[in-house]
Protein backbone atom coordinates (compact mmCIF):
# COMPACT_ATOMS: atom_id res chain seq x y z
CA UNK A 1 0.00 0.00 0.00
CA UNK A 2 2.97 2.23 1.37
CA UNK A 3 4.44 1.84 -2.28
CA UNK A 4 1.34 4.06 -4.05
CA UNK A 5 1.67 6.94 -2.35
CA UNK A 6 4.41 8.89 -3.62
CA UNK A 7 6.37 10.36 -0.80
CA UNK A 8 7.75 14.40 -0.74
CA UNK A 9 11.32 15.05 -2.25
CA UNK A 10 13.32 16.11 1.08
CA UNK A 11 14.06 19.48 -0.09
CA UNK A 12 10.40 20.49 -0.87
CA UNK A 13 9.58 19.02 2.40
CA UNK A 14 12.41 20.84 4.29
CA UNK A 15 10.95 24.18 2.51
CA UNK A 16 7.14 23.74 3.78
CA UNK A 17 8.29 22.58 7.21
CA UNK A 18 10.59 26.06 7.19
CA UNK A 19 7.31 27.90 6.31
CA UNK A 20 4.76 26.08 8.97
CA UNK A 21 7.47 26.85 11.64
CA UNK A 22 7.51 30.53 10.42
CA UNK A 23 4.11 30.71 11.00
CA UNK A 24 3.77 29.30 13.83
CA UNK A 25 6.32 31.17 15.25
CA UNK A 26 4.60 34.36 14.12
CA UNK A 27 1.42 33.67 15.79
CA UNK A 28 3.45 32.31 18.70
CA UNK A 29 5.03 35.93 18.89
CA UNK A 30 1.86 37.54 18.56
CA UNK A 31 -0.06 35.30 21.46
CA UNK A 32 3.06 36.27 23.55
CA UNK A 33 2.73 40.01 22.84
CA UNK A 34 -1.19 39.77 23.56
CA UNK A 35 -0.53 38.11 26.64
CA UNK A 36 2.62 40.46 27.99
CA UNK A 37 0.26 43.48 27.66
CA UNK A 38 -2.46 42.12 29.16
CA UNK A 39 -0.14 40.97 32.06
CA UNK A 40 1.00 44.31 32.59
CA UNK A 41 -2.57 45.87 32.70
CA UNK A 42 -3.83 43.26 35.13
CA UNK A 43 -0.83 44.27 37.12
CA UNK A 44 -1.42 48.08 37.21
CA UNK A 45 -5.02 46.93 37.45
CA UNK A 46 -4.33 45.07 40.95
CA UNK A 47 -2.60 47.19 41.90
CA UNK A 48 -5.29 50.41 41.63
CA UNK A 49 -7.84 47.94 42.45
CA UNK A 50 -6.50 47.03 45.82
CA UNK A 51 -6.74 43.45 44.71
CA UNK A 52 -5.74 41.36 48.17
CA UNK A 53 -5.92 37.91 47.54
CA UNK A 54 -4.66 36.83 50.67
CA UNK A 55 -7.46 39.06 52.04
CA UNK A 56 -10.18 37.14 49.59
CA UNK A 57 -8.70 33.72 51.30
CA UNK A 58 -9.01 34.84 54.60
CA UNK A 59 -12.22 35.64 53.85
CA UNK A 60 -13.37 32.83 51.32
CA UNK A 61 -14.93 30.89 54.04
CA UNK A 62 -16.63 34.11 55.14
CA UNK A 63 -18.70 33.42 51.95
CA UNK A 64 -19.30 30.26 52.13
CA UNK A 65 -20.25 30.58 55.55
CA UNK A 66 -22.84 33.77 54.50
CA UNK A 67 -24.32 31.76 51.61
CA UNK A 68 -24.88 29.10 54.19
CA UNK A 69 -26.89 31.25 56.46
CA UNK A 70 -28.78 33.06 53.40
CA UNK A 71 -30.40 29.64 52.96
CA UNK A 72 -33.33 28.79 55.19
CA UNK A 73 -33.48 25.74 57.57
CA UNK A 74 -35.82 23.24 55.52
CA UNK A 75 -36.38 20.40 57.76
CA UNK A 76 -38.87 17.62 56.18
CA UNK A 77 -40.65 17.07 58.51
CA UNK A 78 -41.86 21.02 59.34
CA UNK A 79 -41.64 21.51 56.11
CA UNK A 80 -44.63 23.84 55.86
CA UNK A 81 -43.72 25.47 59.23
CA UNK A 82 -40.24 26.84 58.37
CA UNK A 83 -41.72 27.69 54.86
CA UNK A 84 -43.88 30.19 56.49
CA UNK A 85 -41.20 31.31 58.96
CA UNK A 86 -39.04 31.97 55.94
CA UNK A 87 -41.63 33.94 54.16
CA UNK A 88 -42.54 35.63 57.29
CA UNK A 89 -43.49 38.27 55.27
CA UNK A 90 -44.48 37.18 51.85
CA UNK A 91 -47.71 39.31 51.71
CA UNK A 92 -45.55 42.62 52.41
CA UNK A 93 -43.14 41.53 49.49
CA UNK A 94 -45.14 40.68 47.10
CA UNK A 95 -46.91 44.14 46.96
CA UNK A 96 -43.34 45.36 46.98
CA UNK A 97 -42.55 43.47 43.85
CA UNK A 98 -45.93 44.27 42.35
CA UNK A 99 -44.74 48.08 43.02
CA UNK A 100 -41.56 47.25 41.90
CA UNK A 101 -43.48 45.80 38.63
CA UNK A 102 -45.68 49.24 38.38
CA UNK A 103 -42.80 51.29 38.59
CA UNK A 104 -40.80 49.39 35.36
CA UNK A 105 -44.12 49.82 33.89
CA UNK A 106 -44.45 53.47 34.08
CA UNK A 107 -40.85 54.61 33.48
CA UNK A 108 -41.09 51.73 30.38
CA UNK A 109 -43.77 53.49 28.73
CA UNK A 110 -42.76 56.82 29.62
CA UNK A 111 -39.41 56.31 27.97
CA UNK A 112 -40.72 54.44 24.61
CA UNK A 113 -43.33 57.13 24.14
CA UNK A 114 -40.56 60.20 24.51
CA UNK A 115 -38.15 57.92 22.27
CA UNK A 116 -40.75 56.72 19.87
CA UNK A 117 -41.68 60.75 19.08
CA UNK A 118 -37.90 61.75 19.19
CA UNK A 119 -36.59 58.83 17.02
CA UNK A 120 -37.95 59.93 14.03
CA UNK A 121 -36.60 63.76 14.11
CA UNK A 122 -32.81 61.67 15.01
CA UNK A 123 -33.15 59.23 12.11
CA UNK A 124 -30.51 60.19 9.00
CA UNK A 125 -33.59 59.12 6.16
CA UNK A 126 -36.41 61.54 7.81
CA UNK A 127 -34.74 63.69 9.99
CA UNK A 128 -36.24 67.75 9.01
CA UNK A 129 -32.78 68.85 10.31
CA UNK A 130 -29.70 68.36 10.19
CA UNK A 131 -29.01 70.34 14.07
CA UNK A 132 -32.37 69.07 15.21
CA UNK A 133 -30.75 65.35 14.24
CA UNK A 134 -27.34 65.65 16.11
CA UNK A 135 -28.83 67.40 19.06
CA UNK A 136 -31.42 64.66 19.53
CA UNK A 137 -28.68 61.96 19.04
CA UNK A 138 -26.12 63.97 21.52
CA UNK A 139 -29.16 63.37 24.33
CA UNK A 140 -29.90 59.77 23.55
CA UNK A 141 -26.34 59.21 24.32
CA UNK A 142 -26.18 61.44 27.37
CA UNK A 143 -29.27 59.53 28.61
CA UNK A 144 -28.30 56.32 28.12
CA UNK A 145 -24.06 56.40 29.01
CA UNK A 146 -25.38 58.09 32.95
CA UNK A 147 -26.38 55.24 34.94
CA UNK A 148 -29.83 55.16 35.86
CA UNK A 149 -28.84 54.75 40.04
CA UNK A 150 -27.25 58.78 39.71
CA UNK A 151 -30.36 59.82 38.04
CA UNK A 152 -31.80 58.48 40.46
CA UNK A 153 -29.84 59.74 43.70
CA UNK A 154 -30.22 63.15 42.20
CA UNK A 155 -33.93 62.22 41.60
CA UNK A 156 -34.37 61.37 45.30
CA UNK A 157 -33.06 64.62 46.77
CA UNK A 158 -35.00 66.57 44.29
CA UNK A 159 -38.29 64.47 44.11
CA UNK A 160 -37.91 63.37 47.75
CA UNK A 161 -38.05 59.45 48.86
CA UNK A 162 -40.41 57.24 46.73
CA UNK A 163 -41.13 55.71 43.57
CA UNK A 164 -41.30 59.11 41.51
CA UNK A 165 -37.64 59.46 41.44
CA UNK A 166 -37.16 55.57 40.60
CA UNK A 167 -40.04 55.91 37.72
CA UNK A 168 -37.97 58.84 36.10
CA UNK A 169 -34.80 57.83 36.43
CA UNK A 170 -35.34 54.70 34.47
CA UNK A 171 -37.94 56.85 32.35
CA UNK A 172 -34.44 58.42 31.11
CA UNK A 173 -32.58 55.83 30.89
CA UNK A 174 -35.12 54.32 28.74
CA UNK A 175 -35.40 57.07 27.13
CA UNK A 176 -31.88 56.97 25.89
CA UNK A 177 -31.20 53.29 25.25
CA UNK A 178 -34.95 53.07 23.17
CA UNK A 179 -34.12 56.32 21.33
CA UNK A 180 -30.73 54.81 19.42
CA UNK A 181 -32.27 51.54 18.90
CA UNK A 182 -35.42 53.09 17.64
CA UNK A 183 -33.34 55.62 15.48
CA UNK A 184 -31.51 52.35 13.95
CA UNK A 185 -34.74 50.66 13.36
CA UNK A 186 -36.44 53.44 11.45
CA UNK A 187 -33.33 54.31 9.48
CA UNK A 188 -33.44 50.61 7.73
CA UNK A 189 -37.24 51.14 6.80
CA UNK A 190 -38.09 50.87 2.89
CA UNK A 191 -38.56 54.41 1.50
CA UNK A 192 -41.03 53.98 -0.99
CA UNK A 193 -43.86 54.59 0.98
CA UNK A 194 -42.08 57.38 2.76
CA UNK A 195 -41.51 58.82 -0.94
CA UNK A 196 -45.15 58.05 -1.99
CA UNK A 197 -47.00 60.46 1.29
CA UNK A 198 -44.33 63.17 -0.04
CA UNK A 199 -44.56 63.29 -3.30
CA UNK A 200 -48.66 63.44 -2.49
CA UNK A 201 -47.52 66.05 -0.45
CA UNK A 202 -47.23 65.24 2.54
CA UNK A 203 -45.78 67.04 5.80
CA UNK A 204 -43.03 65.78 8.06
CA UNK A 205 -46.09 64.16 10.33
CA UNK A 206 -47.88 63.14 7.65
CA UNK A 207 -44.87 61.50 6.72
CA UNK A 208 -43.88 59.43 9.96
CA UNK A 209 -47.44 58.49 10.75
CA UNK A 210 -48.41 57.05 7.19
CA UNK A 211 -44.93 56.34 5.46
CA UNK A 212 -43.21 54.78 8.35
CA UNK A 213 -44.90 54.43 11.63
CA UNK A 214 -46.64 51.26 10.24
CA UNK A 215 -43.74 49.77 9.13
CA UNK A 216 -41.92 49.82 12.29
CA UNK A 217 -44.36 49.55 14.79
CA UNK A 218 -44.02 46.04 15.45
CA UNK A 219 -40.14 46.05 16.12
CA UNK A 220 -40.73 49.28 17.97
CA UNK A 221 -43.35 47.66 20.30
CA UNK A 222 -40.48 44.62 20.38
CA UNK A 223 -37.88 47.17 21.25
CA UNK A 224 -39.82 48.41 23.70
CA UNK A 225 -41.08 44.83 25.08
CA UNK A 226 -37.70 43.75 25.65
CA UNK A 227 -36.51 47.53 27.61
CA UNK A 228 -39.27 46.11 30.14
CA UNK A 229 -37.64 42.81 31.15
CA UNK A 230 -34.56 45.08 31.80
CA UNK A 231 -36.03 47.22 33.48
CA UNK A 232 -37.94 45.27 36.08
CA UNK A 233 -34.29 44.52 37.15
CA UNK A 234 -33.79 47.87 37.37
CA UNK A 235 -36.64 48.65 39.40
CA UNK A 236 -36.04 45.91 41.86
CA UNK A 237 -32.70 47.92 42.30
CA UNK A 238 -33.35 51.23 42.57
CA UNK A 239 -34.64 51.26 45.57
CA UNK A 240 -31.17 50.65 46.90
CA UNK A 241 -31.11 54.05 47.29
CA UNK A 242 -34.46 54.85 48.36
CA UNK A 243 -36.36 55.19 45.14
CA UNK A 244 -39.14 53.13 45.37
CA UNK A 245 -39.68 49.33 44.97
CA UNK A 246 -38.62 46.00 47.11
CA UNK A 247 -34.39 46.80 46.18
CA UNK A 248 -35.20 49.12 49.94
CA UNK A 249 -36.11 46.17 51.62
CA UNK A 250 -33.56 43.75 49.79
CA UNK A 251 -31.11 46.53 50.52
CA UNK A 252 -31.92 46.58 54.40
CA UNK A 253 -32.05 43.04 54.70
CA UNK A 254 -28.66 42.47 53.30
CA UNK A 255 -26.76 45.66 55.46
CA UNK A 256 -28.77 44.61 58.97
CA UNK A 257 -27.90 41.25 57.87
CA UNK A 258 -30.97 39.75 57.95
CA UNK A 259 -29.44 36.38 56.08
CA UNK A 260 -33.19 34.44 55.64
CA UNK A 261 -35.15 37.68 54.20
CA UNK A 262 -31.90 38.32 51.46
CA UNK A 263 -32.67 34.73 49.89
CA UNK A 264 -36.45 34.78 50.64
CA UNK A 265 -36.56 38.13 48.44
CA UNK A 266 -33.95 37.33 45.59
CA UNK A 267 -36.09 33.70 45.30
CA UNK A 268 -39.07 36.31 44.63
CA UNK A 269 -37.32 38.55 42.38
CA UNK A 270 -35.70 35.80 40.23
CA UNK A 271 -39.15 34.44 39.65
CA UNK A 272 -40.89 37.06 39.25
CA UNK A 273 -38.30 38.18 36.61
CA UNK A 274 -38.26 35.28 34.91
CA UNK A 275 -41.82 35.16 34.02
CA UNK A 276 -41.67 38.33 32.83
CA UNK A 277 -39.19 37.43 30.48
CA UNK A 278 -41.33 33.96 29.55
CA UNK A 279 -44.08 35.81 28.89
CA UNK A 280 -42.60 39.07 27.02
CA UNK A 281 -40.26 36.43 25.15
CA UNK A 282 -43.64 34.67 23.87
CA UNK A 283 -45.38 38.53 23.09
CA UNK A 284 -41.96 39.03 20.79
CA UNK A 285 -41.79 36.59 19.33
CA UNK A 286 -45.18 37.18 17.68
CA UNK A 287 -44.79 40.47 16.97
CA UNK A 288 -41.35 39.83 15.28
CA UNK A 289 -40.92 36.30 14.30
CA UNK A 290 -37.27 36.90 12.99
CA UNK A 291 -35.89 38.84 15.27
CA UNK A 292 -33.68 37.44 18.12
CA UNK A 293 -33.80 38.31 21.72
CA UNK A 294 -30.62 41.26 21.23
CA UNK B 1 -76.65 60.10 -11.22
CA UNK B 2 -74.19 60.32 -14.44
CA UNK B 3 -72.35 57.55 -15.69
CA UNK B 4 -69.08 58.79 -14.77
CA UNK B 5 -69.91 58.50 -11.27
CA UNK B 6 -70.90 55.11 -11.60
CA UNK B 7 -68.48 53.83 -12.68
CA UNK B 8 -66.45 55.27 -10.40
CA UNK B 9 -68.74 53.91 -7.95
CA UNK B 10 -68.19 50.58 -9.57
CA UNK B 11 -64.28 50.76 -9.30
CA UNK B 12 -64.53 51.13 -5.80
CA UNK B 13 -66.24 48.08 -5.35
CA UNK B 14 -64.21 45.96 -7.49
CA UNK B 15 -61.08 47.47 -5.88
CA UNK B 16 -62.44 46.86 -1.98
CA UNK B 17 -63.22 43.15 -3.68
CA UNK B 18 -60.48 42.29 -4.98
CA UNK B 19 -58.09 43.84 -1.81
CA UNK B 20 -60.28 42.93 0.75
CA UNK B 21 -58.04 40.93 2.73
CA UNK B 22 -55.60 43.76 2.84
CA UNK B 23 -58.25 46.91 3.45
CA UNK B 24 -60.94 45.32 5.41
CA UNK B 25 -60.21 45.37 9.06
CA UNK B 26 -61.50 42.39 11.18
CA UNK B 27 -63.66 42.82 14.11
CA UNK B 28 -60.57 41.48 16.43
CA UNK B 29 -58.26 44.01 14.90
CA UNK B 30 -60.59 47.17 14.95
CA UNK B 31 -61.29 46.10 18.98
CA UNK B 32 -57.57 45.54 19.74
CA UNK B 33 -56.70 48.75 18.09
CA UNK B 34 -58.76 50.64 20.35
CA UNK B 35 -58.96 48.03 23.37
CA UNK B 36 -54.84 48.11 23.32
CA UNK B 37 -54.04 51.97 23.92
CA UNK B 38 -56.96 52.45 26.98
CA UNK B 39 -55.62 49.45 28.28
CA UNK B 40 -52.36 50.69 29.08
CA UNK B 41 -53.38 54.22 29.64
CA UNK B 42 -55.66 52.34 32.46
CA UNK B 43 -52.65 50.57 33.74
CA UNK B 44 -50.71 53.51 33.73
CA UNK B 45 -53.59 55.34 35.83
CA UNK B 46 -53.48 52.46 38.21
CA UNK B 47 -49.74 52.42 38.77
CA UNK B 48 -49.96 56.10 39.50
CA UNK B 49 -52.51 55.85 41.81
CA UNK B 50 -50.94 52.36 43.50
CA UNK B 51 -47.30 54.08 43.75
CA UNK B 52 -48.95 57.10 45.42
CA UNK B 53 -47.11 59.47 43.41
CA UNK B 54 -48.96 62.79 43.10
CA UNK B 55 -49.08 65.51 40.61
CA UNK B 56 -47.95 68.01 43.48
CA UNK B 57 -45.00 66.30 44.03
CA UNK B 58 -43.96 66.97 40.93
CA UNK B 59 -43.83 71.09 40.43
CA UNK B 60 -41.61 71.43 43.73
CA UNK B 61 -39.20 68.64 42.31
CA UNK B 62 -39.11 69.92 38.98
CA UNK B 63 -37.93 73.51 40.95
CA UNK B 64 -35.56 71.72 43.01
CA UNK B 65 -34.04 70.16 40.05
CA UNK B 66 -33.76 73.41 38.17
CA UNK B 67 -31.58 74.20 41.01
CA UNK B 68 -29.53 71.62 41.17
CA UNK B 69 -29.00 72.12 37.72
CA UNK B 70 -27.96 75.64 37.86
CA UNK B 71 -25.75 74.53 40.39
CA UNK B 72 -23.85 72.52 38.36
CA UNK B 73 -22.59 75.09 35.95
CA UNK B 74 -19.63 75.47 35.73
CA UNK B 75 -18.62 71.88 36.64
CA UNK B 76 -15.44 71.96 39.18
CA UNK B 77 -13.16 69.76 40.59
CA UNK B 78 -13.54 71.51 44.17
CA UNK B 79 -9.43 70.89 44.43
CA UNK B 80 -10.31 67.41 44.26
CA UNK B 81 -8.90 66.37 40.84
CA UNK B 82 -6.15 63.99 41.60
CA UNK B 83 -8.82 62.36 43.92
CA UNK B 84 -11.12 61.88 40.93
CA UNK B 85 -9.05 60.90 38.46
CA UNK B 86 -7.45 58.34 41.63
CA UNK B 87 -11.03 56.68 41.47
CA UNK B 88 -11.50 57.15 38.15
CA UNK B 89 -8.52 54.68 37.19
CA UNK B 90 -9.96 52.52 40.16
CA UNK B 91 -13.36 52.28 38.26
CA UNK B 92 -11.36 51.39 35.12
CA UNK B 93 -9.17 48.55 37.33
CA UNK B 94 -12.58 46.94 38.52
CA UNK B 95 -14.17 46.86 35.06
CA UNK B 96 -10.69 45.49 33.60
CA UNK B 97 -9.81 43.11 36.01
CA UNK B 98 -13.93 41.96 37.08
CA UNK B 99 -14.53 41.22 32.67
CA UNK B 100 -10.85 39.16 32.72
CA UNK B 101 -11.91 36.79 35.90
CA UNK B 102 -15.37 37.01 34.79
CA UNK B 103 -13.85 35.22 31.08
CA UNK B 104 -11.03 33.05 32.67
CA UNK B 105 -13.95 31.13 34.94
CA UNK B 106 -16.17 30.94 32.45
CA UNK B 107 -14.47 28.99 29.85
CA UNK B 108 -14.86 25.80 31.46
CA UNK B 109 -18.38 26.52 32.47
CA UNK B 110 -19.20 27.34 29.02
CA UNK B 111 -17.48 23.81 28.08
CA UNK B 112 -19.60 22.35 30.65
CA UNK B 113 -22.82 23.96 29.47
CA UNK B 114 -22.77 23.11 25.98
CA UNK B 115 -24.40 19.96 24.38
CA UNK B 116 -21.35 19.49 22.58
CA UNK B 117 -18.51 19.37 24.55
CA UNK B 118 -20.61 17.42 27.41
CA UNK B 119 -22.26 14.20 26.47
CA UNK B 120 -23.77 14.45 30.47
CA UNK B 121 -26.86 15.82 30.38
CA UNK B 122 -27.13 16.46 34.63
CA UNK B 123 -23.76 18.13 34.45
CA UNK B 124 -25.07 20.03 31.60
CA UNK B 125 -28.27 21.11 33.08
CA UNK B 126 -26.80 21.88 36.59
CA UNK B 127 -24.10 23.77 35.17
CA UNK B 128 -26.72 25.85 33.13
CA UNK B 129 -29.19 26.18 36.09
CA UNK B 130 -25.90 27.67 38.00
CA UNK B 131 -25.12 30.21 35.80
CA UNK B 132 -28.74 31.29 35.37
CA UNK B 133 -28.99 31.77 39.01
CA UNK B 134 -25.63 33.82 39.02
CA UNK B 135 -26.90 35.92 35.95
CA UNK B 136 -30.10 36.47 37.04
CA UNK B 137 -29.18 38.30 41.00
CA UNK B 138 -27.85 41.75 39.70
CA UNK B 139 -24.22 43.27 39.93
CA UNK B 140 -25.24 45.80 42.53
CA UNK B 141 -26.70 42.78 44.81
CA UNK B 142 -23.24 41.17 44.71
CA UNK B 143 -21.82 44.29 45.01
CA UNK B 144 -23.28 44.46 48.35
CA UNK B 145 -22.72 40.77 49.20
CA UNK B 146 -19.11 40.74 48.60
CA UNK B 147 -18.63 44.25 50.40
CA UNK B 148 -20.49 42.39 53.86
CA UNK B 149 -17.49 39.47 52.71
CA UNK B 150 -14.19 41.18 52.09
CA UNK B 151 -15.00 44.90 53.21
CA UNK B 152 -15.55 47.94 51.76
CA UNK B 153 -13.01 49.20 48.91
CA UNK B 154 -12.34 48.33 45.17
CA UNK B 155 -11.90 44.61 45.80
CA UNK B 156 -15.38 44.08 46.86
CA UNK B 157 -16.09 45.77 43.16
CA UNK B 158 -14.54 43.29 41.06
CA UNK B 159 -15.76 40.20 42.97
CA UNK B 160 -18.58 41.37 42.05
CA UNK B 161 -18.34 42.25 38.19
CA UNK B 162 -16.68 39.05 38.07
CA UNK B 163 -18.78 36.97 39.58
CA UNK B 164 -21.99 38.50 38.01
CA UNK B 165 -20.09 38.38 34.39
CA UNK B 166 -19.04 35.07 34.98
CA UNK B 167 -22.84 33.80 34.38
CA UNK B 168 -23.38 36.05 31.25
CA UNK B 169 -20.03 34.63 30.15
CA UNK B 170 -20.91 31.00 30.76
CA UNK B 171 -23.96 31.35 28.76
CA UNK B 172 -22.50 33.26 25.28
CA UNK B 173 -19.85 31.41 25.51
CA UNK B 174 -21.69 27.64 25.90
CA UNK B 175 -23.52 29.36 22.94
CA UNK B 176 -20.68 30.48 20.80
CA UNK B 177 -19.09 26.71 21.51
CA UNK B 178 -22.65 24.98 20.46
CA UNK B 179 -22.59 27.11 17.05
CA UNK B 180 -19.38 25.47 16.16
CA UNK B 181 -19.58 22.71 13.16
CA UNK B 182 -18.39 19.30 14.51
CA UNK B 183 -16.39 18.09 11.52
CA UNK B 184 -12.99 20.00 12.36
CA UNK B 185 -12.96 18.44 15.57
CA UNK B 186 -14.29 15.04 14.24
CA UNK B 187 -11.18 15.39 11.94
CA UNK B 188 -8.40 16.29 15.17
CA UNK B 189 -9.84 13.14 17.18
CA UNK B 190 -9.75 11.15 13.76
CA UNK B 191 -6.03 11.55 13.36
CA UNK B 192 -5.87 9.93 16.97
CA UNK B 193 -5.87 13.24 19.03
CA UNK B 194 -8.05 12.76 22.69
CA UNK B 195 -11.12 15.23 22.69
CA UNK B 196 -8.59 17.33 24.96
CA UNK B 197 -6.84 17.93 21.48
CA UNK B 198 -9.80 17.94 20.04
CA UNK B 199 -10.86 21.37 21.98
CA UNK B 200 -7.33 22.63 21.61
CA UNK B 201 -6.88 22.82 18.52
CA UNK B 202 -10.00 22.99 16.87
CA UNK B 203 -12.83 24.33 18.58
CA UNK B 204 -10.42 27.09 20.58
CA UNK B 205 -9.48 28.21 17.48
CA UNK B 206 -13.39 28.49 16.14
CA UNK B 207 -15.00 30.45 18.94
CA UNK B 208 -11.67 32.34 20.31
CA UNK B 209 -12.32 35.44 18.15
CA UNK B 210 -16.20 35.15 18.84
CA UNK B 211 -15.52 34.87 22.98
CA UNK B 212 -12.76 37.85 22.18
CA UNK B 213 -15.28 40.65 20.63
CA UNK B 214 -17.84 39.75 23.89
CA UNK B 215 -14.99 40.57 26.42
CA UNK B 216 -14.66 43.42 24.46
CA UNK B 217 -18.07 44.85 24.60
CA UNK B 218 -17.93 43.41 27.89
CA UNK B 219 -15.56 45.47 29.04
CA UNK B 220 -17.32 48.76 27.74
CA UNK B 221 -20.39 48.01 29.41
CA UNK B 222 -18.51 46.89 32.69
CA UNK B 223 -17.31 50.52 32.68
CA UNK B 224 -20.22 51.96 32.96
CA UNK B 225 -21.78 49.49 35.52
CA UNK B 226 -18.27 49.96 37.86
CA UNK B 227 -19.50 53.59 38.12
CA UNK B 228 -22.36 52.67 40.15
CA UNK B 229 -21.13 49.87 42.24
CA UNK B 230 -19.40 52.53 44.28
CA UNK B 231 -22.53 53.86 45.22
CA UNK B 232 -23.14 50.78 47.58
CA UNK B 233 -19.05 51.01 49.01
CA UNK B 234 -17.74 49.27 46.08
CA UNK B 235 -14.76 51.39 45.18
CA UNK B 236 -14.44 53.45 41.63
CA UNK B 237 -15.71 56.68 41.22
CA UNK B 238 -19.26 56.05 42.06
CA UNK B 239 -18.08 56.27 45.38
CA UNK B 240 -16.89 60.00 44.52
CA UNK B 241 -20.07 60.83 42.98
CA UNK B 242 -22.42 59.37 45.74
CA UNK B 243 -20.75 61.50 48.31
CA UNK B 244 -21.13 64.58 45.74
CA UNK B 245 -24.76 64.51 45.27
CA UNK B 246 -25.48 63.52 48.84
CA UNK B 247 -23.55 66.58 50.12
CA UNK B 248 -24.96 68.97 47.54
CA UNK B 249 -21.61 69.88 45.71
CA UNK B 250 -23.69 69.73 42.36
CA UNK B 251 -20.85 71.35 40.36
CA UNK B 252 -18.11 68.29 41.41
CA UNK B 253 -21.44 65.94 40.45
CA UNK B 254 -21.24 67.56 36.97
CA UNK B 255 -17.37 67.40 36.61
CA UNK B 256 -17.64 63.47 37.45
CA UNK B 257 -20.17 62.29 35.10
CA UNK B 258 -18.64 64.69 32.33
CA UNK B 259 -15.23 62.30 33.79
CA UNK B 260 -17.48 59.31 33.51
CA UNK B 261 -18.77 59.92 29.86
CA UNK B 262 -14.95 60.91 28.40
CA UNK B 263 -14.00 57.75 30.40
CA UNK B 264 -16.87 55.30 28.65
CA UNK B 265 -16.39 57.27 25.31
CA UNK B 266 -12.84 56.67 25.35
CA UNK B 267 -13.22 53.13 26.26
CA UNK B 268 -15.94 52.47 23.12
CA UNK B 269 -13.57 53.93 20.87
CA UNK B 270 -10.88 51.70 21.71
CA UNK B 271 -12.50 48.48 22.33
CA UNK B 272 -14.31 49.47 19.00
CA UNK B 273 -11.17 49.71 16.83
CA UNK B 274 -9.98 46.01 18.92
CA UNK B 275 -13.13 44.48 18.20
CA UNK B 276 -13.15 45.81 14.16
CA UNK B 277 -9.11 44.23 14.14
CA UNK B 278 -10.39 40.72 15.43
CA UNK B 279 -13.15 40.55 13.51
CA UNK B 280 -11.39 41.65 10.66
CA UNK B 281 -8.81 38.80 11.18
CA UNK B 282 -11.16 35.92 11.34
CA UNK B 283 -12.68 36.89 8.41
CA UNK B 284 -9.22 37.43 6.92
CA UNK B 285 -8.81 33.40 8.13
CA UNK B 286 -12.12 32.26 6.30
Amino acid sequence: MTAGIPTLPQHRFDQLRAGYERAVARRRAQSFAVLSVLVILTLAASRYGEVDVGNLLRHLSGLTSYLGRILPKLRADHLTGDIADWYWNFLGWLKLLFDTVLIAYLATLAGTIGAGLLAFVAAANLAPSNAARWCVKRLFEFCRTVPDLVFALIFVGAFGLGPLAGVLAIAIHTFGALGKQFTEVIENIDMNPVEAVRSAGGRFVDVVRFGALPQVLPNLASYALLRFEINVRASSIVGFVGAGGIGQDLFVAIRKFYYTDVSAILLMIIVAVSVIDLVTERIRHRLAPVQRAG
Amino acid sequence: MSARHAIFRDDAATVLARHRLLLAETRRQRAARIVAPIAMVGVALFAIWRLGISVGQIGPGLVELGKFIALMVPPSTGGHLALFLKAMGETLAIAFLGTLVAAILAMPLGLLAAKNTTPSLLLRFLTRRLLDVIRGIDTLIWALVFVAVVGLGPFAGILAIAVSDTGSFGKLFSEAIEATPARERETVIACGGNSWMGIRFSLLPQVLPIIAGQILYFFESNTRSATIIGIVGAGGIGLQLSEQIRTYDFDRVAFIVLLILAAVALIDWISGKLRFAIIGRRQNLA
